[in-house]
């Protein structure tokens, strides 16, 4: 960070050896070890893609900013590092705000960096010009207005670390176009964490002790492990702890992949839609280890009703997060692997809850999964085309997923059992996010390494110009339209909560997305019946390139279980006239 | 067609068929009795937080007030001594859970170098002016400001204009005082406040 002295050693006369304040911004990404870039071209960002023509860097181009935004998203949850997206000023960079508050609301690691107008011209409502700080403000971790070329580097360099140490989330550098073409003899620097901000690593070891007792007494433990278990690289330390203290496992959404799914003490996910044992689990804990989670609404329900005779020990990185939306009765504040590690050591006797993991099995008995026959109307259900898909693809495939009944079945009868293979859009449920995102996963990935989508008809048809970037590139994905024409959750709730009154949730006509893969360049399938389940997946996955199955569902197909907005957890409606008891 | 869809969904009891717990937490997510209070008392309190010195650093602040609902009863910027740092006075009337979510998400800002809740000991001033009609109580008007020690800095076209500093409480007693003359207009700074002594602010 300290200029003056590589300034010193500079020789002010070799005018020649200035860079442009993009040169200092493309060797800042290579340097901080950006391999990939997705993005759009466009006016003011343009200094920064001619930076860009001399680097080794690969860059996407993306049909649409919000594609480049999630395609890095995705990289940043596969990878572990920020994924990078650019874009040009204006509408450029307004496109990118519903990624960015997605990214904020799951703290997925991103860098985004953003063209605008000459500086002289902010203010002054030039073209394409929009207070990018101003709109990004509330949903970055973080976000600059780069003011002079000899610091914009520095800059960009910082933004990338700060999105990716303690609570990840997305940063943005907002670029004018003549501080990108400014001159600067600016050298690189590994960025240092500004002395104003902490990262926590290990807890207060007496806390740890008293909440490790808290845990080794109780009679009905659950581990609630979150997103946080994931992006803390935490889960072997937690599968470790599992094993050696036989306490249960709900995930939160964002931290499915966490724990083993086909682990026996594993309960799948909790929440609006999370398997019924889970969310019995969740009610009748007396001690809740939680690990890197929010508590948001669609995992908690009601506050009132949520886990309410547990007592909570909470691990988090971000200290905002503890007793934000429920009161943690012991206060964790640190790193995830290393909490987990210091509870292992302090942990006296193994809880003794025999009798709690007889009734969990009593549970899983009660409350299957199992949702019966396979057909509908005729038409293959998709919980079992999601089992085959599962079946059909290795242990580490990646999924990718939109926003909508899809993505409830996706999370429900996909077995997940590594961290990073899960990749969706919680927080912030934005639909369109899957196909970017597999675009995205697919560079992020190994290469042998299998990349799915499953999508909806609604989720598909918001992004689906990235198609193209998926047959222009050769990306190796297959995306799974489960086609139930419609926006299927909305017509859930229309009929469940607004007396069947279908507004706008259903399409009178969906079009062959079959047919669109192929006029794209990729490879298309229909999907119809149920003697054609396999056949058709396996040639979806075999195809080398990009494939697309439309698979027609049952349209008045409903996702259980299910929690109303704001009800109880262990009060999950099992079927749709359970809707009516509650 | 709704008799067909009754019969899908998944085996097991009814909610009503279930155990339930009758614990219940409050808003804040805390366990209570079934006796408890469900709502925790607010109280008024005041943050002083240390900002990096550079434009937007306000809209920051009171951006995060207003997306997360934090009652603001004051906020109040200015130089704090290092040309690069500014100071943010904030009061806050929120109940304990607020209070510290206040601080906790003040300080997650990049800007913002550090924060601090005052203590109750801390020393916090205010300024307010205030214009009065002149009118025939001219005399009673200037008899209050020497009793109560403020400053009358201006009396043209028959309007007094009175300087008050002090604390919240006593500038709203004051302008209760001088509420029996015709006040026309008021403006107050919002509070600043620095802890006492040598107890450093932030």
């Amino acid at each position: 960070m300290d200029k003056s002295k590589d300034t010193n050693q500079q020789e002010s006369s070799e005018k020649n050896k200035l860079k442009t304040g993009s040169v200092a911004v493309i060797t800042a990404l290579e340097k901080m070890g950006v391999e990939v870039i997705f993005g759009v071209q466009g006016g003011a960002i343009m200094p920064v893609y001619d930076a860009l023509y001399d680097s080794e860097m690969k860059h996407v181009t993306m049909g649409h900013e919000q594609g480049a935004v999630h395609a890095a998203d995705a990289y940043g949850i596969v990878s572990g590092n920020p994924g990078v997206c650019i874009a040009t000023s204006g509408p450029g960079a307004t496109n990118l705000i519903t990624g960015l508050a997605d990214a904020n609301m799951d703290s997925d690691p991103v860098l985004a960096l953003t063209g605008q107008v000459p500086t002289g011209f902010v203010g002054n409502d030039a073209f394409q010009e929009c207070d990018t700080i101003g709109v990004s403000t509330p949903v970055t971790k973080a976000n600059f207005f780069a003011t002079d070329a000899s610091t914009v580097g520095d800059v960009v360099s910082l933004a990338f670390l700060l999105a990716s140490v303690g609570r990840q989330g997305p940063t943005l550098v907002d670029l004018p176009k003549d501080v990108t073409g400014g001159k600067t003899d600016w050298k690189f620097s590994i960025p240092e964490i500004p002395d104003h901000i902490q990262i926590p690593n290990r807890a207060d070891q007496k806390i740890v002790e008293s909440a490790a007792m808290e845990l080794s007494n109780a009679k009905r433990p659950v581990i609630l492990s979150g997103g946080g278990v994931i992006k803390g690289n935490a889960s072997e330390e937690l599968l470790e702890f599992v094993d050696l203290y036989e306490i249960p496992v709900v995930t939160t959404m964002p931290g499915i992949g966490s724990f083993p799914e086909n682990h026996g003490l594993s309960l799948k996910t909790g929440g609006m839609h999370g398997t019924g044992y889970a969310n019995m689990a969740l009610t009748h804990c007396d001690v809740m280890l939680a690990i890197g989670t929010r508590f948001d609404d669609r995992l908690t329900g009601g506050i009132d009703t949520f886990a309410p005779m547990a007592k909570v020990i909470h691990i988090d990185i971000d200290p905002a997060e503890i007793s934000k939306n429920i009161h943690a009765d012991y206060e964790l504040l640190g790193d995830a692997a290393t909490v987990i590690k210091q509870m292992n050591k302090a942990m006296h006797p193994n809880p003794n809850s025999t009798e709690w993991l007889d009734k969990l099995q009593e549970w899983k008995a009660e409350y299957s999964m199992d949702y019966g026959d396979i057909v509908s109307d005729g038409k293959p259900r998709p919980q079992h085309i999601i089992e085959e898909l599962c079946k059909a693809t290795p242990e580490d495939t990646i999924v990718t997923t939109g926003v909508g009944q899809h993505q409830m079945w996706a999370m429900l009868y996909w077995t997940y059992t590594k961290p990073r293979t899960w990749v969706s859009s919680h927080g912030l449920g934005t639909m369109g996010y899957g196909l970017p995102a597999a675009i995205g996963a697919r560079f992020a990935a190994r290469e042998d390494q299998k990349v799915v989508c499953i999508d909806g008809d609604g989720s598909f048809l918001m992004t689906l110009q990235e198609l193209s970037v998926a047959v222009r590139e050769e990306l190796d994905i297959t995306v799974v339209v489960l086609n139930n024409a419609g926006i299927g959750m909305v017509r859930q709730w229309q009929d469940a909560f607004y007396s069947n009154r279908r507004m706008a949730s259903e399409y009178p006509w969906i079009p062959d997305f079959a047919e669109i893969a192929n006029a794209f360049g990729a490879k298309g399938f229909h999907l119809e019946r149920i003697e054609d389940v396999k056949k058709v997946i396996n040639a979806a996955l075999e195809y080398k390139g990009p494939s697309v199955i439309d698979a027609r569902i049952d349209s008045s197909e409903n996702v259980f279980p299910m929690v109303p907005s704001g009800g109880a957890n262990g009060l999950f409606a099992l079927r749709e006239e359970h809707l009516e008891e509650l | 067609m709704k008799d067909k869809e009754n019969k899908r969904g998944l085996s097991g009891p009814a909610p009503s068929e279930r155990p339930h717990p009758n614990e219940r937490r409050n808003k804040e997510g805390i366990r209570i009795g079934l006796g408890d209070p469900t709502e925790l008392p607010k109280r008024i309190t005041t943050f002083s937080a240390l900002v990096k010195h550079e434009p937007g650093v306000l809209s920051k602040v009171s951006g995060l007030f207003a997306r997360r609902r934090f009652n603001i009863e004051s906020l109040t910027v200015g130089p704090a001594g290092d040309i690069n740092n500014a100071r943010i006075t904030i009061v806050v009337d929120e109940n304990e859970t607020g209070i510290i979510q206040v601080k906790k998400q003040l300080a997650k800002l990049f800007p913002v170098l550090s924060v601090k809740e005052l203590s109750n000991t801390a020393i916090e001033r205010e300024l307010c002016l205030m214009k009065i009609k002149e009118g025939h109580e001219k005399e009673d008007i200037e008899n209050m400001v020497s009793k109560y020690g403020l400053k009358m800095i201006d009396s043209s076209q028959k309007i007094i204009t009175i300087e008050i500093t002090g604390d919240r409480l006593e500038i709203d007693m004051m302008i209760e005082k001088f509420d029996q003359f015709e006040i026309k207009e008021i403006a107050r700074t919002g509070i600043a406040a620095l802890e006492r002594g040598s107890k450093r602010t932030t």
